[in-house]
């Protein structure tokens, strides 16, 4: 897992050090705020989805709880609701959403992937029907920026990401419940009998996704004017993505937050590094999916190695 | 001429040494017993002639004739087939088709002939008068018929050496002569039979020469005729009994844990009685699926019992999950310790306090300077070998994993400890090292419940011996009176 991590990091900084070479541009402050601001909401959910994989789920609805929770925020301060109760109403729908999935999964056992599977065509259909494919237009003058103005609103986001981030390292590790999620992801067997609530802390992942996927959405759709119903399409990959590149086991029990933070990095800089090395944008994914493949086949090699 | 033969065989698994120059032979019409502790190296040994993991060092041949680059598909083909203790049968498959799946000739688009595959499995049941149904689905058959299916298997393949691991584990007296019939069947066929068992009574009946294994060598081959229950456990032991099982007296106090008529069908008990004294530790013996463990389940809170009480010191009490044991002071080391009794990738140090962790907190934020230091005094007190306590306990060995799971639950304080095979599948270093801790727990107070599959174990260890059969305790002796003939008469099926 630390392999993995390291050889990410090596990539990143290659690519890095290529940009520093061919395009210096790349790292003009105001292209690195745009690419961190423009990314953050992302990260948000990759953290929540840190934990739940941690915790030995999945959650693949969480891009259409963005789109759904996003239109919600919209619709909310069209409707003149103020700010700052938007932004926990949308927060809190989006914890409503993982709880569904949470008791999906804990009360009747269905595992995650189907649960959420079911969960994400269920709400990208129901916003469907519910909108119609329009678009949330006509937003307040507040709502844009938080009516902070593009500087102080970009500063805004980044500070609540950053706030959230360390929030969640430190009661990863310092937390029971911290504790109790790795332990479940783990072994979830010995957990139990060890006396942790599983179901309840399973439960709990899913409700901490869905609010900071909630959030996320909040913080993404004030970067407009009008909020698009088909927000958050391939969030769900790009989380997943982000937390498998960081080196967290996709089958529980081991991985960090920094290492979704490398991930989140790297996949973030990967379109825009492309348009500044002035090579087709097409390439994109293709380039995602050999990283995390190189990373998990590096990590393979390097493991099997030791176990000699 | 031997019919089978491993020389000089070696095998390492990452840093340990699991087969050290083992040489094993097996004649025509011969049945030859291995046996060894757990982790003796006698299951790797069959693997290594079965072909399922390859040899690091060493030749193992058939008729004088090398086996290079075995397989256990090109073994079968030689007539090599082995039956494991766990049948490994095809349980959506119909016992037919689970015959046939070794036994016809390969071939992905090969045309299956229902009607002869259905005949073929009939003649083979009846052939040692098994009275089975070819068309029944396996996962629907007992554990025995399971393993009378393996061995019907293992005959249409014109069986020449027939490796047998522990096949009455689960048997009745009744299944297990019916089983010896067939062995002696084979063996006049001129089969050769490599017969692996812990219950070490048996083998002056069905053994010819018994090979003992110790810590991954060849200790000794001797005529089954000659050797003594006593001397082969002496042997396995490499050491005197009382230096594997130190047992002290230690004074016996009031009785702690209390159970009186405990029922659960979901976990298959009835009608259990007994009590534990602090510092007493109560052994149960009895065969595999007896219930001992299912006890300890509900004990345990993870089968809540229907009926009957359960008081600790005098108090009656209600468990219902294990939350609930563990504050009553009840903690359970389970059997399956890389399953149920450590989480692997934890370090040590979260391993030792998985089950205090709200003691180790102060509000909601963990402690870590003091988790450390519990951690830290937990290794030391209990001999754990490790890199230190942020080590991933799934780099540990088995013994040592153990003493964390043991430690994990020492640290809730508890009053009555259960131990489920306690020292299965670790060294013999550490197993001694395992039983001394226990006499120190029962020193401290500790009412110690003990489950043990190991004879020698439940002899050398307990104050007093339960035996359980069919789900039920069918007798309690005291440490003078109980002997291994007491107990497995008590555990047999009548």
């Amino acid at each position: 897992m630390k392999s993995r991590a390291i050889a990410i990091g090596i990539f990143w900084a290659a690519l890095l050090a290529v940009l520093a070479w061919r395009a210096p541009g790349f790292f003009e402050f105001a292209n690195l705020r745009d690419i961190a601001v423009t990314n953050a909401p992302a990260l948000i959910v990759a953290m929540g989805m840190t934990v739940v994989i941690i915790a030995g789920q999945i959650d693949v609805s969480v891009g259409s709880q963005f789109a759904v929770a996003s239109v919600l925020a919209g619709t909310l301060a069209k409707a003149g609701v103020p700010l700052p109760l938007t932004a926990l109403l949308t927060a809190f729908a989006g914890m409503l959403f993982g709880c569904l999935n949470g008791a999906l999964v804990t009360a009747l056992g269905v595992p995650s992937i189907v649960a959420t599977l079911a969960a994400m065509a269920f709400w990208r259909e129901l916003l469907r029907w519910y909108t119609q494919g329009a678009w949330v237009q006509g937003l307040p003058a507040g709502f844009q920026w938080m009516g902070l103005g593009q500087a102080q609103g970009e500063f805004a986001i980044l500070t609540a990401t950053v706030l959230l981030f360390a929030a969640l390292v430190r009661a990863m590790r310092n937390l029971q419940a911290g504790r109790a999620v790795y332990a479940i992801g783990s072994q979830r067997e010995s957990a139990r009998l060890a006396g942790i609530p599983v179901n309840g802390i399973s439960f709990g992942v899913f409700m901490l996704l869905g609010a900071l996927t909630g959030l996320a959405a909040l913080l993404d759709s004030v970067r407009f004017s009008e909020v698009q119903s088909s927000a958050g399409a391939g969030l769900e990959l790009k989380a997943i993505s982000a937390v498998v590149i960081g080196g967290t086991s996709i089958t529980g029990g081991k991985g960090n937050l920094w290492g979704t933070l490398l991930g989140a990095s790297v996949l973030a800089v990967i379109a825009p590094a492309l348009t500044f090395l002035g090579i087709n944008a097409f390439w994109e994914k293709a380039i995602q999916g050999g990283i995390i493949l190189g990373a998990i086949v590096l990590e393979r090699v390097t493991s099997q190695r030791r176990s000699k | 001429m031997n019919l089978l033969e491993a020389r000089g065989i070696e095998k390492r698994y990452g840093g340990v040494r699991a087969l050290k120059h083992v040489s094993f032979d097996l004649r025509a019409g011969e049945v030859h017993a291995i046996v060894g502790e757990n982790g003796a190296g006698k299951s790797t040994l069959i693997r290594i002639l079965t072909g399922a993991v390859q040899a690091d060092a060493g030749t193992v041949t058939l008729d004088g004739q090398t086996l290079l680059h075995n397989s256990p598909h090109r073994s079968r083909q030689l007539g090599i087939a082995a039956i494991y203790q766990q049948p490994a049968i095809f349980p959506d498959l119909t016992v037919a088709e689970n015959i046939a799946l070794v036994n016809e000739p390969g071939g992905l688009l090969r045309r299956i002939d229902w009607q002869a595959r259905r005949a073929t499995a009939k003649e083979l049941l009846d052939a040692i008068g098994a009275d089975i149904e070819p068309e029944r689905i396996a996962g629907t058959l007992s554990m025995p018929e399971q393993q009378i299916v393996e061995i019907a298997k293992a005959l249409g393949g014109n069986v020449r050496v027939l490796i047998l691991d522990e096949p009455t584990a689960s048997l009745t007296e009744r299944e297990t002569k019916k089983l010896f019939g067939i062995i002696a069947r084979l063996r006049e066929r001129g089969a050769g039979i490599v017969y692996i068992s812990h219950r070490l009574e048996e083998l002056s009946r069905i053994a010819d020469r018994i090979t003992v294994l110790r810590d991954g060598e060849t200790i000794d081959t001797r005529q089954a005729a000659e050797v003594d229950v006593r001397t082969l456990i002496r042997l396995m032991a490499g050491r005197d009994l009382s230096a594997v099982f130190p047992k002290r007296e230690v004074p016996i106090g009031e009785p702690v844990l209390r159970v009186n008529g405990l029922h659960c069908a979901e976990a298959g008990i009835r009608n259990i009685t007994f009590e534990v004294r602090a510092g007493e530790i109560l052994g149960f013996a009895g065969l595999v699926g007896a219930g001992r463990t299912q006890l300890a389940e509900t004990l345990f809170g993870l089968t809540p019992p229907e009926s009957g009480t359960i008081s600790i010191a005098g108090q009656a009490i209600e468990i219902r999950k294990p939350e609930d044991a563990i504050r009553a002071g009840i903690a359970y080391v389970p059997e399956d310790r890389r399953r149920h009794g450590i989480v692997g990738e934890l370090p040590v140090r979260a391993n030792s306090t998985l089950a205090i962790l709200n003691r180790i907190a102060s509000g909601p934020l963990l402690q870590m300077a003091a988790e450390r230091t519990l951690a830290e005094s937990w290794v030391a007190k209990l001999g754990v070998k490790t890199d230190g306590i942020d080590a991933p306990a799934n780099s540990l060995s088995g013994g040592n994993q153990q003493k964390v799971a043991i430690a994990r639950w020492i640290a809730t304080e508890p009053r009555v400890l259960i131990l489920d095979e306690p020292t299965q599948g670790i060294d013999v270093g550490a197993k001694a090292e395992c039983h001394r801790i226990m006499c120190d727990l029962a020193e401290a107070g500790l009412a110690i419940v003990m489950i043990s599959s190991e004879l020698a174990e439940i002899l050398g260890m307990s104050d007093r011996v339960a035996v359980m059969r069919g789900g039920e305790i069918t007798g309690i002796s005291g440490r003078s009176e109980a002997t291994a003939e007491s107990i497995l008469g008590m555990a047999l099926p009548a």
